[in-house]
């Protein structure tokens, strides 16, 4: 359904095409254009000491930036880097300062030039439909009608059909050699570097901890032991066996049958890796015995089995079975029984 | 015999320079068709710039940066000026960054620039993302020039998340690791992409040196080919305008080229880096020193992503607990894979945006005057919806630092953030369509009877009024000129049948367009006119009448 | 050893003064080790029996309506038995003690006594059970090693501190403090007593000496302002985010609503 507007612009001759107009309502009624609103005369154009006056100030604004070029040439100089923390904030707010001036002075003046003295008389200039005119669009078409018979493109179906097959698989290969980017998963994900009689150290210096260290109320931060030492891998190992140690109330522990043997007089291990997304569940509040995550908020519950109690975790964190070894010192029984961190697929 | 026509020898360098360069690239040609091309005026035109002018300030100093910054995760001991920091083990990514900061003169000034910049340059882009939508710029012909804007959108996110994980530092290792999560979670490639992503196990000695390749190689690419794109066709479309007098869909009102645009334009690529400038000779930004080196143990309070990230980070926050499915011996963990894929829907959304709006309408004419936002009340109202959207997840990101900062239990305010993000939106659609409908009765009351002025005369007959002051016809020409709709029945096609697509058609008309006020029509103006017409209120002072 | 020498008088055999100094040595060692084994603060205060008395006079018209008239503890207050002089110092002496009002967590107050009353008071407390003691001077300088202090620090507080101990949010309205210009007193004894849901950082898990590195760490961050310029409170991204729409982006189009206006 296409409509008339009752008047167009002089300008609308260039658009031959009348497109559709759907749902669009088109009036005859219009209250009609009055054309471009007459000229507001500035007073830099009517006035010669105002202009000159406008003059001045972009020149001063253009001077203004030369002054802040040599500030700036100078600042890098005058205000060298030391031992000292407080030069390097001093160099960089002069430096900084002195390159502000140079640019903002050219800018200020550029604009307040365009804005004072150029001519501000709107102008208006023509479109053109995007679409191509009938000759155009015909001409456009017998020139592909030409090129699809020289090249028999639609005729020959043999050609057309492997041609598509061809372009279709070239790019797999281009695909495939990225297959070496990584080394296929395997089993990485369900092992971490605890073991039976692997002893529970202190992050970072990896100095053991013995089970009388741990005090109520304490949290301790744990790799295991060797972890410290390691070049190779080190946080690779780390991002999977960093644990947890805190001491509890035996009373306040609600154990499960299954795992009551994991636990040592009230000391409990659990995973430090999120079962959300990974990061660290660092904070331990002593009272309410609540573990928290700083990155997404997930809660977990030591009294359970650091069961999700808030924030969007799934799965509790995995407990790492401890005991004592001859000497005292905490060690582990074996390593986690399930995998560390967020959940996946193969899982 | 021939006679060769000479040309004029050109005298003075301008001239010549001229006519070398004219003669070997043909820029007379170039000058005479652009160099008085008309550009429209208004200050929202320009927040496309301004994300332009700061992606220019990126490759400047990001052009510095690279002669310092080492991508390598080999592990070194820091022996460099900053004490809280010597003798620790860092990679050697981090302490060319802490180099730059601390051991280069202008190096802490570049790399703030760089990231203040990097801020600045999505913000504008988001923006103006909302100016052309809330203006209708995205109908036709620019609806494939919103789907190459909506992709530097995206591809400004990938260079800003690659580049502030490059120092590899606690916080962006961090962030690093969230993603790490997210993709270990998705299903049947999660693990295999996550190991190809880091070249092993999570951190890995890779991840770094890969996203340098990115983030000064292919984005950086790509988002210049997106720029010249649109770029291109906004020389082909030529800019939009708002409606006013004299303009129309088939011209451009505004200013040439050459001079003014030159030197207003051209002057506000050095403001706009003056204001970063100065924003980076004041204020820290990604103080990586405070960090400290990445290492999957610790962990600081307050781990947020930059802000164009932080609504993903929110719907992370804002997902429900405990909701890991496991069917078939295999993990499905919703908890990851609903804000993931819902982020997904929700981009989908915006790209396609303009393709629906088409299709509702089924007006395929060209558009190049603007709508005012309250003159395509549902579209404003969807925007207002989204906008919502984006901006609770966006402020679910810090729920930590509101709970510190208002005194609040981190647990209510995440619960509060979960039922605005449902709620929110259809709430905004509701006030804001209600809004602009009655914006659009006011602007009708103004054509029809002119401002209130707030002077109260009294009559000889001894009637209170109001005095209305009329506009001029400049004025009450922009509050009428807007395009109005109507929604469309159910018909049947050719075949006689009543299509699903029709009746969908049929329903998001009604949706879009039931609730309307039309522009006002010249019969009612005259109507309105000759109503406020008394011979009393003609007598009563200064009032310049509208005369037909 | 022969009868003769025996039968001159001397019944102390020639080793016997070098096996009591042994003994005697063994002895003080030993038992000093023994005694600070319980993994509490280093040097015990000693306080006279007036200090107590006085401490207690203090307690039961302050304390006792909370904590117990004997210390053991009420519904309203914990027991205080074996909090150590640690405890009141920090508790009283930041204005959290005495705890007015409810809520999630007791905030810091004015002051509400004198040193020398805290110190009587805290006295008082010490001598209920051994516990964690007032800390010795040495300790609380700032002459530590400030990077493994930062490095323990990120490990063990940034998590609910942040960083550089801007402060963060625990679950159900509590929080932890911000940590600049807190006296290195105060954040060793919290270190060390683990007040409310702070957990506690005995010796065995941070000694001493870790703690004054930690203390170091933090006089380091509060007398050295940031390098970059003005911090933003250090909040991070946030506060970046923020600033770069509300000023940077709203100055920018300020500026753009001048460049587009008609000049008059």
């Amino acid at each position: 359904m296409a409509g008339k507007d009752l008047e167009r612009s002089k300008e609308a001759e260039g658009f031959e095409h009348e497109f559709e107009s759907g749902l669009a309502v088109i009036s005859q009624d219009k209250i009609s254009d009055p054309g471009l609103a007459p000229h507001r005369v500035r007073m830099t154009d009517k006035s010669p000491k105002h202009a000159k006056n406008a003059e001045r100030q972009v020149a001063v604004l253009f001077l203004l930036s030369v002054v802040g070029s040599f500030f700036a040439l100078w600042a890098y100089v005058a205000f060298p880097i030391t031992e000292d923390l407080s030069t390097v904030r001093a160099n960089n707010l002069w430096l900084g300062l002195g390159m502000t001036l140079s640019l903002l002075g050219i800018g200020i003046g550029a604009v307040h030039w365009a804005k004072t003295l150029m001519p501000d008389f709107e102008v208006s200039e023509a479109r053109h439909q995007t679409r191509g005119s009938e000759d155009v669009r015909a001409a456009a078409v017998e020139i592909v009608k030409l090129a699809d018979q020289e090249s028999g493109f639609s005729r020959r179906k043999l050609i057309r059909r492997t041609m598509y097959g061809a372009l279709a698989l070239f790019p797999l290969p281009a695909l495939v050699v990225f297959g070496d980017l990584g080394p296929v998963v395997g089993d990485s994900l369900r092992h971490t570097m605890w073991k039976k009689g692997t002893r529970l150290t202190k992050d970072p210096t990896g100095i053991p901890i013995k089970a009388s260290d741990v005090t109520l109320g304490s949290v301790f931060h744990v790799i295991p032991e060797g972890l410290a030492e390691m070049h190779e891998h080190k946080l690779e190992e780390k991002a999977k066996a960093a644990v947890l140690l805190v001491r509890l109330n035996q009373e306040d522990l609600k154990e499960d049958e299954s795992k009551k043997g994991w636990s040592y007089d009230g000391i409990v291990a659990y995973s430090k890796i999120c079962t959300h997304v990974g990061c660290p569940v660092a904070l331990y509040e002593q009272h309410t015995h609540h573990l928290l995550c700083p990155c997404h908020q997930s809660t977990f519950d030591v009294t359970e089995h650091c069961k999700v109690v808030f924030g969007p975790a799934s799965r509790p964190l995995p407990q790492l079975p401890i005991s004592v070894d001859a000497e005292g010192y905490l060690i582990a029984q074996s390593d986690f029984l399930e995998p560390v961190g967020p959940s996946f697929w193969e899982r | 015999m021939t006679t060769a026509v000479t040309e004029k020898k050109p005298e003075g360098a301008l001239a010549s320079t001229a006519n070398y360069l004219d003669e070997r690239l043909g820029v007379g040609g170039i000058l005479k068709n652009f160099g008085r091309k008309v550009f429209p005026d208004h200050w929202s035109f320009m927040l496309g710039e301004v994300a332009l002018y700061s992606f220019v300030i990126l490759l400047i100093s990001g052009t510095f940066l690279t002669f310092f910054y080492q991508p390598a995760m080999t592990e070194i001991i820091y022996d460099g000026s900053y004490v809280p920091l010597k003798g620790a083990q860092m990679s050697i990514a981090y302490a060319s960054s802490l180099d730059i900061s601390f051991e280069i003169r202008g190096g802490m000034l570049m790399r703030q620039v760089h990231h203040w910049s990097a801020l600045l340059f999505v913000a504008a882009a988001g923006l103006h993302m909302l100016r052309v939508f809330f203006t209708g710029a995205f109908r036709k012909p620019r609806e494939i020039n919103w789907v190459v804007g909506f992709m530097l959108f995206i591809l400004g996110m990938a260079a800003g998340f690659t580049g502030y994980s490059l120092p590899d530092d606690l916080l962006s290792g961090n962030g690093l690791r969230i993603i790490d999560g997210m993709i270990k979670g998705i299903p049947v490639i999660g693990t295999s992409i996550s190991s190809g992503l880091f070249g092993g196990e999570f951190p890995g000695t890779e991840i770094v040196a890969r996203l340098y390749g990115l983030h000064i190689l292919l984005v950086p690419a790509l988002i210049l080919i997106f720029i010249a794109i649109h770029l291109f066709m906004v020389v082909i479309h030529k800019h939009t305008h708002y409606s006013g007098p004299g303009r129309t869909d088939e011209n451009v009102v505004g200013y040439p080229l050459m001079p003014v645009y030159v030197a207003k334009a051209g002057g506000f690529f050095f403001i706009v880096f003056g204001v970063v400038m100065l924003i980076s000779a004041t204020f820290t930004i990604n103080p990586i020193w405070n960090y400290g080196p990445y290492d999957p143990s610790p962990v600081s309070a307050g781990t947020q992503p930059d802000w164009y990230i932080g609504w993903l980070d929110g719907a992370l926050r804002l997902a429900p607990s405990n909701l890991d499915i496991i069917l078939f011996g295999h993990t499905y963990p919703f908890g990851v894979l609903i804000p993931l894929v819902g982020s997904l829907v929700f981009l989908a959304l915006v790209a396609v945006y303009p393709f629906i709006e088409a299709w509702v309408t089924a007006d395929k004419r060209e558009h190049h005057v603007l709508d005012r936002p309250r003159n395509a009340p549902t579209r404003t109202a969807i925007g207002a919806a989204g906008v919502t959207f984006y901006g609770v997840l966006w402020a679910a990101a810090s729920t930590d630092l509101i709970a510190t900062f208002f005194q609040l239990s981190l647990n209510q305010v995440l619960v509060s953030m979960q039922v605005i993000l449902l709620v929110g939106p259809i709430v905004a659609y509701i006030v804001t369509k209600r809004t602009c409908l009655s914006l659009q009765q006011k602007d009708r009351e103004i054509v029809l009877h002119g401002r209130e002025t707030g002077r109260i005369v009294r009559l000889p007959h001894g009637e209170y009024i109001e005095v209305h002051e009329p506009l001029d016809k400049y004025e009450m020409y922009k509050l009428v000129d807007f395009k109005d709709y109507r929604p469309t029945i159910v018909r049947p096609n050719e075949k006689g049948k009543i299509t699903v697509g029709t009746r969908i058609r049929s329903a998001l008309s009604k949706i879009y367009f039931e609730d309307r006020i039309s522009p006002v029509s010249q019969t009612e103006l005259s109507q309105a006119q000759a109503h406020d017409h008394s011979p009393a209120v003609t007598s009563v002072g200064n009032q310049e009448q509208l005369t037909k | 050893m022969s009868l003769r020498r025996r039968l001159n008088g001397s019944r102390r055999s020639p080793l016997a003064a070098t096996i009591v100094i042994a003994a005697g040595l063994l002895f003080s060692g030993g038992g000093f080790a023994v005694a600070t084994s319980v993994v509490e603060s280093n040097v015990a205060t000693a306080y006279t029996a007036d200090q107590i008395a006085e401490g207690k006079k203090l307690f039961l018209s302050n304390c006792a309506s909370c904590h117990g008239l004997n210390s053991e503890g009420t519904k309203a207050g914990p027991s205080l038995i074996g909090v150590g002089a640690a405890s009141v110092d920090f508790q009283v002496g930041s204005g959290r003690m005495p705890g007015q009002g409810s809520g999630p967590q007791l905030p810091k107050k004015t002051v509400q006594f004198t040193e020398a009353q805290i110190e009587l008071m805290a006295a008082y407390v010490a001598s209920l059970a051994p516990g964690p003691a007032i800390p010795d001077d040495k300790y609380l300088e700032a002459t530590g090693d400030a990077a493994h202090g930062g490095e323990l620090f990120r490990i063990n507080c940034a998590m609910c501190h942040n960083a550089v101990g801007a402060g963060g949010a625990l679950t159900e309205g509590k929080y932890a403090p911000v940590l600049k210009g807190v006296s290195a007193k105060h954040i060793y004894e919290a270190m060390v007593t683990g007040p409310q849901n702070m957990p506690v950082f005995n010796d065995s898990n941070l000694t001493p000496t870790d703690k004054q590195d930690i203390i170091t760490y933090l006089a380091y961050m509060d007398e050295n302002e940031s390098a970059g310029g003005y911090a933003l409170a250090s909040l991070g991204p946030v506060a970046e985010g923020l600033f770069i729409w509300i000023f940077g982006l709203g100055g920018i189009i300020a500026i753009t609503v001048w460049l587009a206006a008609k000049s008059n």
